[in-house]
């Protein structure tokens, strides 16, 4: 068990830099999620813990030991890859053991560690077989089972879940949780897809272009994003975008959407906005569940207006709704009951004191 | 976007079957055409083969129906299993074919793999330029390797014309460029994943090749083992020219020097010599066709 640093680490090919320099403190037993489109540059991050890319600047610290040019079977890692890389002439049990073969561990200690990883994952009437034989979530399992054996200081995850169908990766999904429940080594996991990041992470790192958009909790980053490409990355229906002008009328400070949408900011957000240049390109990010249906009695901070729906999606506990705010395209949830129906009108509420402002020109959130 | 519309008074589906499969039938009907005419193509030769090694002498030359044997005798393989000559250019033919067939999969397994895995300076050049000596044709490189070997002969004393190993420095001219290719692609073929999880799982390049390349390309050896063997076998040009001898010529040099006196051709020893030749090779790729089909790599990665 061991923390992982990287210290300025850069990654060029020929002239594409693919890695950017990036900063990144994992701590022991710490189950860390790399997220971010393809060609951000985290498999390449992932690759370069693992030691199968050589790095091009910076350094990459394991348990305290600088590994830049340690060779990967001298780090002590195990990774897990998106198409298994089972070895296909041996059986499970022989591809779990390879590694503990290669360094000569007396065959007792294999066999231990064998059945507990393949009691573990449940794969314990498997071991005889061949990879051919299993089905895509078995051969993954006894991918982590081949990492588990090893006992390494860090497992690395490289999309491990993007070749099983839904409803599978669900399933693997709270399996990984609970192996790393039980053996809390350090993990780094590879994804594209948010909802395994949130639901998996202790920390999720969301990269783009290369660099570090963002480090937090999941909560922090759904809540509390830094950046637009962050607030647009997590959540599912994804955050709204609305352009929007700061006012200031009768002495308060107002947010106007349209020319007939204008609403008073709640005190606390006021007060936090109060130094922005009226000027400013700004955007409003209010995520689909802080637009409602209206209730009856109003809460400080929630402002209604009525609009005309474009299109309406059922999803049975809720309603999804789509309607266009100055050229926007912005999307709620609503109560199945609120009778919201295609091309029909609705008075809505939003939720201010869960909006975020945007500078649309940097994309920082305000 | 099409739409499919659906009219109820027209048979469609029952049409739509029976053009399908009017189509198999006639596309079967050709096949079996073109296959019959190609196996009696390929298949009158041994078989006319097999009935003239079945004749006596008298027999072949008097004036019947070549194609029917009326006095059926064993007494040209008698003849020819019983003449050490004969014998000894089998001997020759196997010891040469088993070395060249060691040698080739020793130097061309390995090349294959740094060339197609290693990624170096200049490997997919090397690569290029492993194929393109394959394409100089032996006819061009008999008379220079003579005249090589000649001259390493009057240098350093060590006589290599006229002897059957100097064979197993020819032969693998031909086959390690092939054998090498095949492996090449092969090995391209093993997901790259495959050889990153062993290096991480502690492997060395090495053991790489040894317990995951070799045994995954399995089918890939096999392969190219029975092209290595087949050349070898069937090597005519080479052991012609730098071998004279009767004790050190293989068997397709040793049956058309010995069995032609002159002009006088000894056809029934001559086509059973060659019938006891190609049964080699055909037991060879009889019991590693399955091996060779079989689809060893399934299961490794997804799917």
């Amino acid at each position: 068990m061991a923390d992982v640093t990287l210290r300025k680490v850069v990654k060029r090919y020929d002239e594409v830099e693919a890695v950017r320099g990036i900063d990144l403190d994992i701590a022991d037993h710490e189950f860390v999620v790399l997220v971010g489109p393809s060609g951000c540059g985290k498999s390449t991050t992932l690759r370069m813990i693992a030691g199968l890319e050589n790095i091009t600047d910076g350094d990459i610290m394991i348990g305290g030991d600088v590994v830049n040019d340690v060779p990967p079977k001298d780090r002590d890692i195990a990774m897990v890859f998106q198409n298994y890389a089972l070895y296909p002439h041996m059986t499970v049990a022989e591809n779990m053991s390879f590694g503990l073969r290669l360094k000569r561990y007396p065959k007792a200690e294999i066999k231990t560690r064998i059945d507990e990883a393949a009691r573990m994952l449940d794969i314990v009437e498997l071991v005889d077989r061949k990879p051919k034989q299993l089905s895509g979530g078995q051969r993954q399992r006894v991918a982590m089972g081949r990492a588990i054996v090893r006992n390494p200081k860090v497992f690395l995850f490289d999309e491990p879940l993007s070749n099983l169908d839904a409803k599978l990766r669900v399933q693997m999904r709270i399996e990984i949780k609970k192996v790393h429940q039980k053996v809390r080594t350090t993990t780094v996991y590879v994804t594209h897809d948010q909802v395994e990041a949130m639901t998996l992470a202790d920390r999720v790192v969301v990269m783009n272009h290369g660099r570090i958009e963002q480090i937090g909790t999941p909560n922090e980053l759904y809540h509390k994003p830094a950046t637009k490409f962050v607030a647009s990355f997590i959540g599912s229906p994804a955050m709204n975008f609305i352009p929007c002008r700061l006012e200031d009328l009768a002495g308060k400070l107002h947010i106007r959407l349209t020319d007939r949408v204008v609403f008073p900011l709640p005190p606390a957000r006021a007060a936090r906005y109060q130094g922005v240049p009226r000027t400013d390109k700004l955007v409003l990010g209010l995520r689909p569940e802080h637009i409602t249906e209206a209730k009856p009695h109003s809460e400080p901070g929630v402002e209604t207006f009525d609009t005309v729906l474009d299109v309406t999606e059922p999803m049975g506990m809720e309603t999804l709704i789509y309607f266009t705010l100055e050229g926007a395209q912005v999307c709620g949830r609503v109560n199945p009951n609120a009778g919201a129906r295609d091309g029909g009108p609705l008075r809505l509420a939003v939720d201010l004191n869960n909006m975020h402002l945007l500078n649309e020109v940097t994309g920082v959130v305000l | 976007m099409t739409t499919v519309t659906i009219d109820k008074t027209a048979p469609t589906r029952k049409v739509k079957y029976g053009s399908m499969s009017r189509d198999r039938t006639w596309a079967l009907r050709w096949s079996y055409f073109f296959l019959a005419i190609f196996a009696i193509f390929s298949l009158t030769p041994p078989i006319y083969m097999l009935i003239t090694s079945l004749k006596s002498s008298a027999e072949i030359s008097a004036a019947t129906n070549p194609w029917w044997v009326f006095h059926p005798t064993l007494e040209n393989y008698v003849g020819l299993l019983t003449s050490n000559q004969f014998l000894r250019f089998f001997w020759n033919s196997a010891i040469v074919s088993i070395f060249v067939v060691t040698i080739t999969m020793l130097i061309s397994v390995p090349a294959a793999f740094a060339l197609a895995r290693m990624r170096f300076w200049g490997s997919t050049v090397l690569a290029t330029g492993v194929f393109l000596t394959y394409l100089i044709p032996e006819t061009l490189l008999f008379i220079p390797l003579f005249k090589m070997f000649a001259v390493i002969g009057d240098w350093s004393g060590i006589q290599l014309i006229n002897r059957w190993y100097v064979l197993l420095i020819l032969y693998p001219t031909l086959t390690v460029p092939f054998c090498t290719w095949i492996m090449i692609g092969y090995f391209a073929s093993i997901p790259k994943e495959l050889d990153e999880a062993a290096i991480i799982d502690g492997a060395s390049w090495f053991q790489t090749l040894t317990r995951i390349f070799i045994p995954v390309a399995f089918p890939g050896i096999i392969a190219a083992t029975i092209f290595a063997f087949t050349v070898s076998w069937a090597q005519f040009l080479y052991p012609l020219v730098f071998t004279t001898s009767t004790d050190q010529l293989v068997m397709p040099v040793g049956i058309i020097t010995t069995l032609i006196k002159g002009d006088v051709f000894n056809w029934g020893q001559i086509m059973t010599g060659a019938l006891l030749g190609a049964a080699p090779p055909l037991i060879i790729y009889a019991f590693l066709m399955d091996y060779y089909i079989a689809g060893l790599t399934a299961g490794a990665t997804k799917g």
